[in-house]
């Protein structure tokens, strides 16, 4: 989950922005209770994953994070209460009481699940379009500390990754192949000794006596502007308009031409800023 | 004003017996290029911690005597206060760099000292133009090369122009290419921006030429502080581990003055009549033609005739949606063979390997063996699982290793030698012994003595069967046991030949003994060609 540097407009836009684009999709997902509004919003993520050149990215995420869907549809059908269309009963579950799997409870697990889903892609996407080194740079001029404590981690996670496959391919190569557990203690030693070569790095480039930084003057691009104005009306459509659907006692909504309008208007307000295609190198 | 000024320092890291540095007395003055020789352990990286700061300030022990740099008392001033005057860059590139983007990394040090954006945009740029990395500065510094990696953290520690620049085997995992860059660099920075530079390197035939001074440590102490001939010939007297080739084969023909560079050798070499007149050797008529002779490569074509013991058949490896790292590569060889692999970082020198090794599978082509192969990767360290030398090998292997006497040691507290020669051990422990022993730069931070015993062991391994195949960046060492080497780029198999008809009459892919005497007949180390004058044969006249 690291920063991939791409050109694309939203990598072209402040971090801030990006921050607030991918909040926004975010936040839409939460206002949102209708299934069709939230499977059109993972789309709208893939589709900002791969104009952003991080589709495959995104896509790796919304497939790990299926299994965590299915589990919470499972897990909602077995322990909800609410619903009034019973599917099949289970009859007595001990301590769980009667089980009884509803097609409301089934429906709202998987309504759960897709804003799981969304959260997860959105994620990915962030990780990958918003610069880190800018949003701590920001972040420094609050807490500083705390901000550099979050720029080792970003760097020291990627680090110590490549260290344990290193670790590991190395102990491939022993005739007699270590133990796991010896393994593992390798692993977190090296990483002990990493972070203490970290913490010297810093030490001489001054970071015991940094002071806090300069704020930076940056021109608001034409990319800031189209991303502010696309999470603004992502967020306004989702709270002002929302697409009314109930899921208990019964399912009570449907998609018409309102459900799908507001669909094709969030996906009109989410990827209308990649369109402008000029400055968006870096 | 003294750049760096030590009296009487005495310095024992925590928990340590014996201490690191022991009663010195230095003066460093400003602008001087100085060059720290010495073997391993001999307080190097220890006086380099003291003049950054680290040492005491970071890694804590009992400090005695007093130091001051750049005019800073270091009991009051620890390495964040010292950074403002001292830049450090230490051997591993990949720990250096603590952000993002490149850009980041080099406006982080000027950021900690509260300068104003504009300096920090302006002092960015500078640098970045500097080291010829502004095209790098948009760079995520995942993505670089270990190499570019090196250049941006030189750059970090050079962003607000540093009036001490400390350097801990800067060259190490840099390839011949990259590695005369970056002291050209050095040179240039001393030369122009008036920087004081203090550095510490085995490779003495590479820096010596651009050093002022030299200040040889043994055991914590100056056991020679000269101008580079003088410390040279203090080396041939008292140290040989840290004479370098040139310097050598000079003092082997009974010459004076040792000489610091390849420039000088010659100079010394013509005027003792030696050398045919003032013209370089490799711009003469036919110096392009083969060596007409040599031992290895008959050697070399002897071995090659065997069955081969390792087989690679036209092996790709193709990245998906990215470049081949290996393009075709096919090579065969035969038990008893020691081949080196030469090139740029970035040619495929490791990939080849992890693939003979069976780490990785090719995207087309094969690898075949005849046995096990024994692979050994870069860091010796990752194989150690243990908190004892002795639990990390059965008895048997410790003794047929020579590393019993250090059995109850932990593996990260011996020597770079001791490391390898334990990593050697591991792979190569158990039966059937390893038909094909694979090597991946395996004299990092290694001396002199370390290399040669490590060349020995790998012409012994050879010799009772084992295909030997190392890759490395080290010409001397090269030439110090291989009897075949290939060079890559690209990831492809360039040149394959006898390493006296590779390693010769180049400029980077070359022994310094080589470039002395312009490749001519094949000869690479101050032996060799000592060795053929004693056999009678004028051996730089013979070339004309």
């Amino acid at each position: 989950m690291t920063y991939l540097l791409r050109a694309s407009p939203l990598h072209a836009a402040r971090a801030s922005v990006a921050a607030a684009y991918c909040a926004s999709l975010v936040t839409a997902a939460f206002l949102s209770p209708h299934p069709l509004v939230l499977g059109v919003l993972a789309l709208l993520i893939l589709c900002a994953g791969l104009m952003c050149g991080v589709g495959s990215r995104v896509a790796r995420s919304l497939w790990f994070s299926l299994p965590m869907g299915v589990a919470i549809v499972l897990v909602n059908a077995l322990v909800a209460r609410e619903g009034l269309t019973v599917l099949v009963r289970l009859g007595d579950g001990g301590p769980l009481g009667q089980l009884d799997i509803t097609l409301e409870s089934l429906a709202f697990g998987a309504k759960e699940a897709l804003v799981l889903i969304v959260i997860v892609a959105v994620a990915a996407l962030a990780s990958a379009v918003i610069d880190p080194d800018e949003v701590l740079r920001s972040l420094r001029r609050v807490s500083f500390r705390s901000a550099l404590t979050a720029t080792i981690a970003t760097r020291m996670m990627p680090l110590l990754a490549l260290d344990a496959r290193r670790i590991g391919d190395a102990q491939r190569c022993r005739p007699r192949p270590a133990g796991r557990l010896a393994v593992m203690r390798a692993i977190t030693a090296n990483a002990l000794d990493r972070s203490l070569d970290v913490a010297a790095t810093l030490e001489v480039r001054g970071y015991g006596s940094a002071r806090r930084p300069a704020r930076a003057v940056r021109a608001r691009s034409r990319h800031d502007l189209a991303f502010a104005v696309s999470a603004v009306a992502i967020v306004v459509l989702a709270a002002a308009w929302p697409a009314p659907f109930a899921y208990y006692p019964t399912i009570a909504g449907s998609f018409d031409a309102s459900a799908f309008a507001h669909a094709g208007a969030l996906g009109l307000a989410a990827l209308a800023p990649f369109a402008q295609r000029r400055g968006i190198s870096r | 004003m003294n750049a760096l000024e030590l009296d009487s320092v005495t310095y024992s890291y925590p928990a340590a017996r014996e201490p690191a540095l022991s009663d010195l007395t230095l003066e460093i003055a400003e602008g001087e290029f100085v060059v720290l020789a010495g073997g391993s352990a001999a307080g190097k990286s220890t006086l380099l911690g003291v003049a950054s700061g680290l040492v005491p300030h970071f890694h804590g022990g009992r400090f005695d005597g007093s130091a001051e740099v750049c005019g800073m008392d270091l009991r009051s001033h620890g390495p964040a206060a010292l950074a403002s005057d001292v830049g450090t860059l230490f051997q591993d590139p990949e720990t250096q760099v603590v952000m993002g983007t490149v850009r980041a990394e080099l406006a982080f040090p000027l950021e900690n000292r509260g300068h104003a954006a504009v300096a920090v945009a302006r002092g960015v740029e500078e640098v970045a133009l500097a080291l010829g990395i502004e095209s790098l500065l948009e760079r995520t510094t995942v993505d670089l090369s270990g190499g570019e990696l090196q250049r941006v953290a030189l750059g970090a520690a050079l962003a607000g122009r540093p009036r001490l620049l400390v350097l801990d085997e800067p060259t190490s995992q840099l390839d011949p290419v990259a590695g005369d860059e970056l002291l050209a660099l050095l040179r240039r920075l001393n030369e122009e921006w008036g920087t004081t530079i203090l550095l510490a390197e085995h490779r003495l035939e590479r820096c010596l030429a651009a050093a002022d001074r030299v200040i040889a440590l043994d055991r914590g102490a100056v056991a020679c502080d000269a101008g580079p001939s003088g410390f040279l010939e203090w080396a041939h007297r008292h140290e040989p581990g840290l004479e370098t080739p040139g310097a050598a084969l000079i003092a082997g023909l009974g010459l004076r003055p040792a000489p610091a560079g390849v420039k000088q050798a010659r100079a010394t070499l013509r005027a003792a009549g030696l050398l045919p007149d003032a013209e370089a050797p490799h711009e003469r008529p036919g110096a392009d033609r083969p060596a007409r002779r040599s031992w290895r490569s008959r050697r070399a074509q002897g071995s090659a005739a065997a069955e081969p013991t390792l087989q690679v058949r036209r092996v790709w490896h193709e990245l998906a949606g990215g470049r081949s790292i290996l393009a075709g590569v096919s090579i065969a060889v035969a038990a008893g063979e020691r081949v080196v692999l030469l090139g740029r970082n970035g040619a495929g020198k490791s990939t080849l390997l992890r693939h003979i090794g069976g780490l990785m599978e090719p995207t087309r082509g094969r690898v075949e063996c005849s046995g096990r192969v024994a692979l050994l990767l870069q860091n010796p360290g990752d194989y150690f699982v243990h908190d004892r030398v002795g639990d990390e090998l059965d008895a048997a292997a410790l003794r047929d290793a020579g590393l019993e006497a250090i059995a109850e040691r932990h593996p990260r507290d011996c020597s770079g030698g001791e490391r390898q020669r334990l990593a050697l051990a591991i792979v190569t422990a158990g039966d059937p012994p390893a038909a094909v022993l694979c090597l991946d730069e395996p004299t990092r931070g290694m001396d002199r003595l370390a290399k040669k015993a490590l060349a020995d062991q790998l012409v012994e391994r050879s010799e009772l069967g084992a295909a030997v195949v190392v890759a490395t960046h080290d010409p001397e060492f090269a030439a110090a046991f291989a009897t075949r080497a290939v060079l890559l780029a690209d990831g492809r198999i360039v040149a394959d030949a006898s390493p006296s008809e590779l390693l010769s009459g180049g400029w980077y892919f070359a022994t310094e003994t080589a470039r002395i005497l312009g490749g001519h007949d094949g000869i690479l180390t101050a032996a060799e060609a000592l060795e053929s004058l004693a056999a009678g044969a004028d051996v730089l006249e013979s070339r004309t």
